[in-house]
């Protein structure tokens, strides 16, 4: 054995032909002699342990004889494999960090890729109802054909709704044309008539032109308020005023047949956060009704009060009252009262109140009116 | 009064002025917004009554028009659409009022007035009869100056019998000029607004005569 390279052993064997002259007999020879003067490596167990072993042979002459000398020499390998486990340490570090580093980077990069996209979500889930303008924000050039797919489908869905719009309000022309057409030639004919009986026919025409003519529009009006429920624009109005413009349009109307439509408003205003459509929906419905079914000579009383953090609306008249009914039934679509008599109606006026309160988080309530009418009150919250 | 109505439908622009004429008023008809504006460079009207659907352009834009020239003449909206966006939109458009088709001619009446209320103020012509005036617009009466507290209805039978005294006006008629055709009332109830207004003309050599089986006169005037 040779001294040691670090934690290392190194044997020897020299052969004269196959004869061991010194070191250890034991190590093996190679499989197949080294040919030339190149050594040959190889590597075999030895002492329990695998060594790696180099061989050369010489031929010199031995008393005049030539002779073929070989010379062994064996090495363990705990350095190399001690330095192969460095190695290898090494390498996983070196590895693992940059698997690491690369991670972290990737993230990064999926982020400010992924920003615009989400910045766009954004921007386009944080619009309006009513905003369908195409989307205009400068994004990577990847997301162009996205961003010019989603203004086509919003000019798209814009024309869609434009379409549905213009086909409402060009059918609602369409019939209340020539509805006027009638109920003007019904009310001249009415002025030319001295017969009773003939002028009771024509007023009852006149009432049922009346009647569709009310059907279409509180049909319409249900429906825009069914589909606003969803898509409400919310903004900060003074209810007082609201109420008070509300009830001033009623006023020739109610005139005509000398109801006084009295309101009691305070001086303050009493704002709220809602719908302007659907409130000014709901206040038509509610005075159309008190107007409707007041005694000639009569009086409608308006009132706006706040209650403990809401703003109570009560509409008050001296008409017929519900007779028994329930509020209940009376708010159910296209249901009237067992008294309404020839009062013209649709049955969806208070239905439309009801949902208007629902959609602002409010409440409905219609009962008897002490010494007779009815007294509907429609609570908001106070915003 | 004069009106100038712009509705492209004929039938009811027909329609409408026969009932307008009925109670004494005039009405050119514009088919389209240019025939319009040619009426309103050489005639002055009380009132414009405004579709919103015409043929060669939609009436707001002519309210838009109306409004930037400054020219006064109150406009009253004739709409077909109910939706509630639009009646609010018409409004902020500059209309004076609006009236929703089909609608009545009491209730377009009594809207036409109140505008001219708001335009003209207290300026109009009174009607004097005997020792009786009446203001249409500020909708007070007086008997020898001291002023009586007449309602709606009342007033506008005595305004009724007042523009044409001496005159016998039938129950229908005044029936006809007081009630929505739509209400559900007999003739008869005529007579309990003739009952009122005679009570509260008490004292004026003005009174108010039943002529048996035809209607009721204004004499003494």
């Amino acid at each position: 054995m040779l001294g040691s390279i670090g934690e290392d052993r190194v044997f020897y064997r020299i052969l004269v032909e196959s004869e061991t002259v010194t070191g250890y007999p034991d190590l093996p020879v190679p499989a197949s002699p080294p040919s030339g003067l190149e050594p040959v490596y190889y590597t075999a167990e030895f002492q329990d342990v695998f060594v790696r072993i180099a061989a050369v042979e010489r031929a010199v002459l031995v008393a005049g004889m030539p002779k073929t000398v070989s010379i062994l020499v064996a090495q363990t390998q705990s350095a190399k494999d001690a330095i192969v486990a460095q190695m290898t340490n090494r390498a996983a570090l070196l590895g693992i960090g940059f698997f690491a580093v690369a991670a972290a980077l990737s993230i990064l990069t999926a982020r400010s890729v992924l920003r615009p996209v989400n910045d766009l979500a954004e921007a386009v889930g944080r619009r309006g109802p009513h905003d369908l303008r195409p989307v205009v924000r400068s994004v990577p050039r990847e997301l162009q054909p996205m961003v010019r797919a989603l203004n086509g489908f919003i000019g798209r869905l814009q024309g869609a709704l434009t379409r549905t719009e213009t086909f409402i309000a060009e059918a609602a022309h369409h019939i209340r044309t020539p509805l006027a057409t009638l109920r003007t030639q019904a009310e001249t004919a009415l002025r030319l008539t001295e017969d009773d009986a003939m002028r009771a026919r024509i007023r009852s025409m006149i009432r049922s032109v009346d009647d569709s003519a009310r059907s279409a529009s509180q049909l319409l009006d249900h429906a825009a308020v069914v589909y606003r429920t969803d898509q409400r624009t919310e903004e900060s109005l003074d209810l007082g005023s609201l109420i008070a413009r509300v009830c001033d349009r009623f006023r020739p109307a109610a005139d005509l047949r000398d109801i006084v439509i009295a309101t009691q408003l305070p001086t303050q205003p009493v704002t709220i956060v809602a719908d302007l459509l659907l409130l000014e929906s709901a206040l038509r419905n509610l005075i159309d009704n008190a107007v409707k079914y007041s005694h000639v000579d009569g009086q409608i009383d308006v009132r706006l009060e706040q209650d403990a953090g809401r703003a109570v609306i009560t509409v008050m008249d001296r008409g017929r009252g519900l007779d028994g009914a329930q509020k209940a039934d009376l708010t159910d679509r296209f249901r009237r009262g067992a008294n309404v008599g020839d009062v013209v109606g649709s049955g969806l006026g208070l239905t439309i109140v009801r949902e208007v309160a629902r959609a602002q988080s409010g409440r409905f309530d219609l009962t008897e009116r002490d010494g007779g009418g009815a007294c509907a009150v429609l609570s908001l919250p106070l915003g | 009064m004069r009106f100038l109505l712009i509705e492209d439908n004929a039938e009811l622009a027909h329609s409408v002025r026969d009932r307008l004429a009925l109670d004494g008023h005039a009405v050119d008809h514009a088919a389209i917004l240019s025939d319009a504006e040619d009426h309103l460079s050489v005639a002055t009207y009380d009132l414009i009554l405004l579709d919103i659907m015409l043929p060669d352009g939609d009436g707001r834009d002519f309210l838009e028009r109306h409004r930037k020239e400054r020219r006064d003449t109150p406009v009253i909206v004739m709409t077909a659409r109910s939706a509630v966006s639009d009646r609010v939109a018409l409004l902020d458009t500059g209309a004076d009022d609006y009236i929703t088709k089909p609608f009545d001619f009491a209730e377009l009446e009594a809207r036409v007035r109140a505008v001219l209320r708001r335009r003209r103020g207290a300026a109009q012509p009174k009607i004097s009869y005997g020792d009786l005036e009446f203001d249409p617009l500020g909708a007070t009466v007086t008997v020898s100056g001291d002023a009586r507290d007449l309602r709606n209805r009342e007033l506008r039978l005595l305004e009724i019998l007042m523009t044409a005294p001496d005159r016998i006006h039938s129950k229908s008629h005044l029936c006809d000029r007081l009630f929505s055709a739509s209400e559900a009332v007999s003739d008869n109830a005529i007579e309990v607004y003739v009952a009122r207004v005679r009570k509260k003309l008490d004292g004026s050599t003005a009174r108010i005569e039943t002529v048996r089986g035809v209607g009721y006169r204004l004499t003494g005037g």
